[in-house]
This record gives structure tokens, C-alpha cells and sequence, in this order.
């Protein structure tokens, strides 16, 4: 509860905050260059190198930052799910095509396949993150095919092919909301590696562009200025780890809320 | 003067308690049964006496073993007690035996810990102990991990390890609950043996166990003392309705045997039906089931008999579509049913229900009861609207005695006999031509057996449907059943009419079951040893009649020659010397 309104405070003040602030996003306060932070020209979390005001580039990385663990997460869900359960759930060869595929793409080295994707398609910022998502999905449907193997050997499933429920009904119906236990769990771990991929992808200059910037970019930045303005990398990093760890409690009390077992 | 006094035991959760005000005690060289149903407080209770609670539970009240204060001990005088003064045997060998570590080295460790210096004679000790509980060579058993015993097997390690240390008293948590009939026979009759040197405290919810094994009872309902007292005097004049109730409500061999069935139509015809699976390490086949037919007619009931291995599970599923057939056909209502489940015709699948065994198991936990029983409706029906699918839900409900309070609930929140019902529910609701139950009372107690017993039969009368009852244990299926049919290794052993059978069993096997069947009476309790050994495994059955090592009439003849079912006297029997014999 705490961290979904941590969360959602967060998400909130990254979408009015730049609106609402004195400072424009690309303006540079020449006056005021690596200001520490003030109240005096309204610069509260400090200025940059450039004189741009970190208030509001923190928000607008929180902003992206939020897009990578949405669009990441949900490619990887939708993919990992749908895919695991299947595989798992039919079983046999398709089963074992299915997941030697998985392997064969687990082999393929990742940092190759992304450069590759950004050479082809130039750069773009959704496709990024699309990359993640494909990256983790495999994960995923493993995990998913692995808890189907041991559901379909449940009493509950033999009782619905047995009433004559179809096999993509049983699926929807009974095998899906019975992984949503692990799958929440894995999510909220997905969504702070795909943060920090995010964060790793800009560091080498494949990810966010510049004007564009993204927690991980401001972190990247601020260790840079570490010595003489220590807030650079203090403001972008203390969100970047509140926002991890508010998603990771999430998680938790998701799972407890989502499955029906713990309610009373 | 007691050797364990319990006085005013108090266990609670939380704001729940478990178990109140409970005081018994037990003399030195005694033995006690402590009997209730599920949730009575019972496995509470000898937790207690040992120590062995979770910490978040708070016991009040006194427990004194000999002198010394239990409850509030320090963990470094308990381990003293434990093993050397009090052993424990509990339900599952399996999960209490650890299966990393040889057992012979598991039994030394205890003597070791226990003050026996010298690791040679530690071992001699353990092999003497390993003799003693009836294992037989026990200088290889020794070195056995718990994985390569057989239920019956471990069953007597765990109760050596319990009393290698010699202690004065053993508490035994349902120590035969996880074993066959004839195999729990033999481990009760080992600790009758045992009884002369230890005081016994047997925790059961059966009473036909305690009413051969034990001097005095402590009857417990929801975690209070009900009555107590000697056993004779307790099952001639019970005082206590529960413990009236426990009595009659017991499986029985001498109750009412179910009036014969109005001759209806063939629904359910199998024929030589064979069930293998592939044991792909090592390239062969396992035949589960041989040659098996069954002929169900409507409004009757055949129960399907065995011990664990026997194939009676296989058999059902076979005919059900679950697993693949390897040989034979199903014939139903005059059509042969071809293939697995999936590919079966949509009306097939409405006229064959399952119920299993386990009810928590077989309700999907995400759904609430109401979706759980209408699911069948929206698939056999797609037609109906809401309300009145609603209606029919409730109207299936009321059918099993379950209140339409319940509707909302998840299947957690369900006792075990509310979560059989909804089970019984969604078979009925699309109203089939045949309900196959596959031990579907075995998890339940004996109350809530009678009553899921009653449903059955009643839904039989008003319906004509046609019953499969398999169950593992004779005296359930009694009440129930028009015919039996016993399998062992897959294979037919006998099949009769169910009064024919309980009166003149014609193969040793039938008898043997008979025998170990425990009943609650103490004057002549049964829970007979006629048998030895246990089931042999089936990727290397016995040649000839897979009975014959453990046959105390088998000859030459039977240890070569597969016998064929023939018909001896309207029964079907599967025996060489079945008409020489007199069982």
C-alpha cells in the first residue's frame, strides 16, 4: 500500500511537475550553473553543468523511466505468458520445439542484437524498449511453462477436460489465473532490470538521446560531477533506488492481493 | 502414579484456540488411544507433549512426564527426553526420515547422541532393533536409503528409531494412515509386540484401530476433553453423544448391505481393458492394468477394490479418457467412446462424471464455489441466460445439502465434506448417466463419510445413475455397493455380488482384506494379520498368480500359471484352488 503511493506520488509529480515548475526543460539558467540546490531562483534540486534545471530533467527521466518499465514489462507478460502456458500446457513436441526455440535465442548474444535492431531502425525510443521486452519474455516463459507443467497435473484441470471445458478455455480460465501468483512476482522483478538495462543502454550511448534523458542517463551524469556537485548524482539515484524498491514491495503485496487463497 | 500427566492443556493461535482445558493422563507399560476427528486438537497435543510446537503457538496448563515439567522446559532438557524417554512415530516415514542418510546411520546417530559410546556397538544395537520391527536381512536394510523401502518398510524404521533409544512411552500420530489395509495390520500387530517394554500413546481418528490396540480411550472433539475411560466400557455405554456418534458412524462389516438394483439398461461397458505405461529408462512397458472388464448397468453400483498398485485408479481413468487404453474398448450406451477426453463427443463427456479423492485438489483455487459448479453448465448449456443458470446452481446446491450462503466463498474456506459436496455438485449439475468416485470419502471422517455416502445412494434412487466406487477399503464400500470387484497388480481377483462377497470370499486375497479390515469393536476388533509382505511392485510382478509369494495356499502350479477369471457360483474368480479352498 506505502509503496503504491509512494509510486504513484512519484509518477504524479513526474507528470505535473515540469509543467507546474518556473524552469523550462531545455532553458539554460547561465547565471545559475551548477547551483546546488535553492529556493532563491526556484532551481529546488539544483542546476547542471549547462545551467538546466534538475528538478525538472529528474522528472522527465522518471517519465521515461516509467515508459521502459511499462512497455518493457507488458511486451515481456504478454509474450512470456501466452507462450509459456501454451507450451507447457499442450506439452509433447510442440513443447519441446517451442522451448529449444527459447534456448536458441537465450544463446544469441543480446548487446549484438540490440546494436543490430538500432542500426537497422535507426534510433527510436519505443523500439528500445520493445528490445528489452523481447529479451526478458524468455525468461518469463520459462518460469510460466515450468509452474503449467506442474498445474496441469492438478486434480482441477483433469476435472474441466472432464466436464468437457476446450484446452484454450482451460488455459484462459483456469491455468492463467493460477500462475498470476509467479508472474506477479517475476514482473516486479522484470521492471527493475528493464530499468536498469535502460540505464545501461544510455551509459554506452545506444539508449536515450540527448535532448531527451532518462534516470539512468541523470545518474550516469551526475557521477561525472560527483566531486563538486554531489546532488547530481544524489537527487536522480535516491529515485531511481526509491522507485526499485517501491516496485519490488508492490510486488508482494500484489501477489497477496491477487490470489484468492490469502483472502479471507 | 502417571508417567505422563497432561492437566489443563492449553494451545492457541492467535484468538483461535486449539485445544482447552485438556487433562489426561498415562501409566507406566499403558496403552491410550487418543481419538477425534480432523481438527479435534489431537496432533496438537502430542506435539506438545514433545516439544515440537511452532513457536507462535501459546500452551498454558502442565505437562508432566515423570516427575519433571515439560511445558517451559529449556531445548537442552528436552533433547535429553526425546527418543530416550519419549519416542515419536509419525504418519509419514517419508517426510520424517531423511533421504540423504542411509537409515542404519540414521537409527546410530540417535544411540550415538544417547550415550552410547562405541560406534560398533551402536551398530550392533541398530541391526538387533532392525530385526526386532521385523525387517527382514537387516545387515542390507541398514544401509537402504528411505526412497528404496516400501511404505510398510519405512513405516517400521521410523518406529526402530523411535524406540532404539529405549524409551518409556512412544507416541504414535496416525501411524498407519499412509499404508494399505493389510500392511497397516502388520505394523499394528509390531506395536502390540513393543508394548510390553513402553507405554503407548496412539493418536487415530479410526476407532476400529483403537478398539484392538488400546486399554483406555480419551475421546476429543474440537480440542476439549469429551470422556474418557476403559475402552470396552466406552464402546458398550458410551456416555458423551460424540462418542456415540464416532461409534456409529464408523465403517463397519456387519451394517446393512444396500437393496439389490431395478434391473436397468447397459450404460458403461468395458472390455478387456489394459492400461501400460512406458518406462522410458529402462525401454518397458509397465502394465498397470491386464485385461479388466466391468459391466455398469443404470441405478447400480460396483466398487472397484485394491490396495495401492492394484490399478484401480488406472483403470477408471482409462475408461474415462484421462490416459490412453493400450488394448480393449469402452463401449457407452451401445456406442464405443474412442480416443482421450479431449476428442470425445461433447455428450459422453456430460454423461461421465469423476469425483476425486481429494476435494481441495480438484476445485481450482482462483474461482469461487458458484463459477466452480456452473462451469459445467456453461459448457453442456451455453444457452442458459444468468439467472437462470443461477438457478440451477443454487437448485444443485440444495441437492447436496450445501447452503446457498456458500456460493461466494473460495474453495479454501470450505471443510473438507463442503468441498466434496461442491465436487459431488459440479458432476451432477448437467445430470450424467454415471458418477465414478475415486476414493472419494477416503479423506474425510467418518461423519462426514456416512453422509457423503448418503448422498450417493439417495441421488442413486431418485436417478437411476450408475455409481464406480473405487475405494481401498472394504468396509466403506459395503454400505454402497451391489457388486465388488477386488483387483491386485492390475489384474481381477474377484468379482461378486457385494452380499456373496462379505459372506463367502473365494480367492485368499478377498479374505485377507476382510481380515485386516479394523473394527470398532473391542470384544472382536479384526484388523487380522492373514496376509505378510506387501504388494510387490509392478515393473517386476511376480510370474504366474502375481499373489502367490504372499499366499499361504499357493502350489506349485500357481507360482507358473497366470490363472483366467472364471465363474465359480455367479462370482468371477481369479484363482487356481478356489473351489478346494475353505476361506
Amino acid at each position: 500500500m506505502v509503496s503504491g503511493s509512494i509510486l504513484a506520488g512519484i509518477a504524479l509529480l513526474a507528470i505535473i511537475g515540469p509543467w507546474i515548475s518556473p524552469n523550462e526543460y531545455l532553458a539554460a539558467d547561465f547565471e545559475n550553473i551548477l547551483r546546488s540546490p535553492t529556493l532563491a531562483a526556484g532551481h529546488i534540486f539544483g542546476t547542471d553543468q549547462l545551467g538546466r534545471d534538475l528538478f525538472v530533467r529528474t522528472m522527465m527521466g522518471v517519465q521515461v523511466t516509467f515508459v521502459v518499465a511499462i512497455v518493457a514489462s507488458v511486451v515481456s507478460l504478454v509474450i512470456g505468458v501466452l507462450y509459456g502456458a501454451t507450451a507447457g500446457f499442450v506439452g509433447g513436441r510442440v513443447d519441446a520445439v517451442m522451448m529449444r526455440l527459447v534456448d536458441t535465442l537465450y544463446a544469441m548474444p543480446f548487446i549484438f542484437f540490440v546494436i543490430l535492431l538500432l542500426v537497422v531502425f535507426e534510433r527510436n525510443f519505443l523500439l528500445i524498449f520493445v528490445a528489452i521486452g523481447a529479451i526478458n519474455w524468455l525468461d518469463m516463459a520459462r518460469i510460466v511453462r515450468g509452474q503449467t507443467l506442474s498445474l496441469r497435473e492438478r486434480e482441477f484441470v483433469q476435472a474441466a477436460q472432464l466436464i468437457g471445458v476446450s484446452t484454450p478455455k482451460i488455459i484462459l480460465r483456469h491455468i492463467a489465473p493460477n500462475l498470476i501468483g509467479v508472474v506477479i512476482v517475476y514482473v516486479t522483478l522484470t521492471i527493475p532490470q528493464a530499468i536498469l538495462i535502460e540505464s545501461f543502454l544510455s551509459f554506452l550511448g545506444l539508449g536515450v538521446q540527448e535532448p531527451q534523458t532518462s534516470l539512468g542517463k541523470l545518474v550516469n551524469d551526475g557521477t561525472r560531477q560527483m566531486e563538486g556537485a554531489a546532488w547530481m548524482l544524489l537527487v536522480p539515484a535516491t529515485l531511481l533506488a526509491t522507485i526499485l524498491l517501491s516496485f519490488n514491495f508492490l510486488g508482494d503485496g500484489m501477489r497477496d492481493l491477487l490470489d484468492a487463497r490469502q483472502s479471507r | 502414579m502417571s508417567l505422563l500427566e497432561v492437566s489443563g492443556l492449553g494451545i492457541r493461535y492467535g484468538a483461535a484456540d486449539v485445544v482447552s482445558g485438556l487433562s489426561f493422563g498415562v501409566r507406566a507399560g499403558e496403552s491410550v488411544g487418543l481419538v477425534g476427528e480432523s481438527g479435534s486438537g489431537k496432533t496438537q497435543t502430542a506435539l506438545a507433549i514433545m516439544g515440537l510446537l511452532p513457536p507462535k503457538a501459546a500452551v498454558g496448563g502442565s505437562i508432566v512426564f515423570d516427575g519433571d515439567e515439560l511445558l517451559g522446559a529449556s531445548e537442552r532438557e528436552l533433547n535429553r527426553l526425546r527418543a530416550k524417554r519419549i519416542g515419536m512415530v509419525f504418519q509419514d516415514p517419508m517426510q520424517a526420515l531423511n533421504p540423504y542418510v542411509q537409515v542404519g546411520k540414521q537409527l546410530r546417530r540417535i544411540l550415538l547422541r544417547h550415550g552410547v559410546k562405541d560406534g560398533r556397538e551402536a551398530d550392533r544395537r541398530v541391526m538387533d532393533m532392525l530385526d526386532r520391527v521385523g525387517l527382514p536381512d537387516p545387515a542390507r536394510q541398514y544401509r537402504a536409503y528411505a526412497h528404496q523401502l516400501s511404505g510398510g518398510m519405512r513405516q517400521r524404521v521410523m518406529i526402530a528409531s523411535a524406540l532404539i533409544a529405549g524409551p518409556d512411552m512412544l507416541i504414535a500420530d496416525e501411524p498407519t494412515t499412509a499404508l494399505d489395509v493389510t500392511v497397516q495390520a502388520q505394523i499394528l500387530e509390531l506395536l502390540e509386540r513393543i508394548r510390553e517394554e513402553t507405554a503407548l500413546l496412539l493418536i487415530t481418528h479410526d476407532l476400529g484401530i483403537i478398539a484392538g490396540h488400546c486399554e483406555r480411550l480419551v475421546v476429543m472433539e474440537k480440542g476439549r476433553l469429551v470422556e474418557a475411560g476403559p475402552t470396552r466400557k466406552l464402546f458398550s455405554e458410551p456416555c458423551a453423544p460424540h462418542t456415540r456418534k464416532l461409534i456409529d458412524t464408523a465403517p463397519r462389516l456387519d451394517g446393512d448391505l444396500p437393496p439389490a438394483p431395478e434391473p436397468g439398461e447397459l450404460v458403461l461397458v468395458a472390455d478387456k481393458v489394459s492400461v501400460s505405461y512406458a518406462e522410458r529408462a529402462k525401454r518397458q512397458q509397465l502394465h498397470a492394468v491386464a485385461d479388466l472388464g466391468l459391466e455398469l448397468a443404470a441405478g447400480e453400483t460396483v466398487a472397484v477394490v485394491g490396495e495401492s498398485g492394484s490399478g484401480k485408479s488406472s483403470f477408471v481413468r482409462a475408461m474415462l479418457g484421462l490416459i490412453p487404453l493400450r488394448t480393449g474398448r469402452v463401449t457407452f450406451c451401445g456406442r464405443e467412446v474412442v480416443g482421450q477426453v479431449q476428442s470425445r463427443a461433447i455428450e459422453t463427456r456430460r454423461d461421465l462424471q469423476l469425483v476425486f479423492q481429494d476435494p481441495a485438489g480438484s476445485l481450482d483455487p482462483q474461482l469461487r464455489i458458484e463459477q466452480i459448479v456452473g462451469e459445467p453448465l456453461t459448457v453442456h448449456e451455453a444457452g442458459l441466460d444468468a439467472r437462470a443458470r443461477g438457478e440451477r446452481v443454487a437448485g444443485a446446491m440444495r441437492r447436496v445439502g450445501l447452503d446457498e450462503g456458500l456460493l461466494g466463498r473460495f474453495p479454501h474456506q470450505l471443510s473438507g465434506g463442503q468441498a466434496q459436496r461442491v465436487a459431488i455438485a459440479r458432476a451432477l449439475i448437467v445430470n450424467p448417466r454415471v458418477l465414478v468416485c475415486d476414493e472419494a470419502v477416503a479423506a474425510l471422517d467418518g461423519s462426514v463419510q456416512q453422509q457423503i455416502l448418503d448422498l450417493l445412494r439417495r441421488e442413486q434412487r431418485e436417478t437411476g445413475l450408475a455409481i464406480v466406487f473405487i475405494s481401498h477399503d472394504l468396509a466403506v464400500v459395503r454400505s454402497i455397493s451391489h457388486r465388488v470387484m477386488v483387483l491386485y497388480l492390475g489384474r481381477l481377483v474377484e468379482l461378486s455380488d457385494g452380499a456373496e462377497l462379505f459372506a463367502r470370499p473365494r480367492h485368499p486375497y478377498t479374505r485377507a482384506l476382510l481380515d485386516a479390515v479394523p473394527v470398532p469393536d473391542p470384544v472382536a476388533p479384526g484388523g487380522r494379520l492373514s496376509v505378510s509382505g506387501e504388494t510387490p511392485s509392478i515393473i517386476r510382478p511376480p510370474p504366474g498368480c502375481a499373489f502367490h509369494p504372499r499366499c499361504r495356499y499357493a502350489i506349485d502350479r500357481c507360482r507358473s500359471e497366470v490363472p483366467e477369471a472364471r465363474s465359480v457360483n455367479g462370482s468371477r474368480v481369479a484363482c487356481h484352488r478356489t473351489e478346494e479352498l475353505e476361506l
